[in-house]
């Protein structure tokens, strides 16, 4: 299944399995390296899309793996972006609050730290909710 | 090949964790499930040891966020050593300095805990 997914091109589809992170982060390293950006560059934005991605398996489609990722990448003069569509339930990932480690800490809870880093590792992070699933677009500026 | 792996040895009454390779979501319930190990024995002085962690997300982080206080009820902590750059800056993105303890190298966390 996973040998199927020709990384090199600038859409992947992916089933909705932490299983493919793996693969996720190999897809953006491979277009980064590409496109010529540096590797602190790259490390961010293959993070800011792992997060993403775990966002849609967790919360779209609340771990089911027989859903799909969309991860299409493109370049435009000097801005990334990474668009993410899947077709699982309503999540707004904007509408997170920012966490407060100390709290959560106590409360003995890990969660939702991910919104929070892909806001500040990206430049823009946009999302809609489509008819059925739901659009999300990262933004890098590139130096 | 083993996205990641986690061993742990026995010094004393303080634990080392090695954690290797990629933490993220796929890979945190290995960790987890370390961490639970070290509850059900009363062991609660642990070290995580980072020099061959290559990355770590959200998820990853969340482990210690989850588990830390656990430890420290017990008069015990979450120490971390050896992180390399990449990994601490995520660490540091997140403001994790304030409320854990980092340090260089492995033999130095666990003098902290004697």
């Amino acid at each position: 299944m996973r040998r199927e997914i020709d990384i090199s091109k600038s859409e992947i589809v992916i089933s909705s399995s932490t299983d493919n992170l793996s693969l996720v982060r190999s897809f953006i390293e491979y277009h980064g390296r590409e496109l010529e950006l540096g590797n602190k560059e790259i490390a961010h934005i293959s993070l800011a899309v792992d997060e993403a991605c775990t966002n849609i398996i967790k919360h779209a489609y609340n771990y089911s793996k027989n859903g799909k990722i969309k991860i299409n990448i493109d370049k435009k003069k000097d801005k990334l972006s990474v668009k993410l569509t899947d077709k699982g339930s309503h999540f707004d990932p904007s509408i997170i609050p920012d966490p407060n480690i100390e709290e959560s800490q106590k409360m003995k809870k890990g969660g939702g730290l991910g919104m929070f880093l892909m806001k500040k590792i990206m430049d823009e992070v946009e999302y809609r909710a489509k008819g059925k699933g739901n659009e999300l677009i990262l933004i890098k500026y590139l130096a | 090949m083993a996205d990641f792996n986690v061993s742990s040895r026995e010094d004393g009454e303080i634990s080392v964790v090695k954690v290797e390779g990629y933490l993220d979501a796929h890979t945190a319930p290995d960790l987890e499930n370390e961490f639970n190990k070290m509850i059900e024995n009363k062991r609660h002085k642990i070290v995580v040891n980072f020099s061959e962690l290559n990355y770590i997300s959200s998820a990853g982080l969340g482990v210690f966020m989850a588990y830390v206080e656990t430890m420290r009820e017990e008069s015990g902590d979450i120490k971390f050593s050896n992180l390399k750059e990449d990994v601490y800056s995520i660490f540091d993105l997140l403001g994790f300095p304030v409320l854990y303890e980092f340090y260089k190298d492995e033999e130095e966390a666990i003098k902290k805990f004697r």
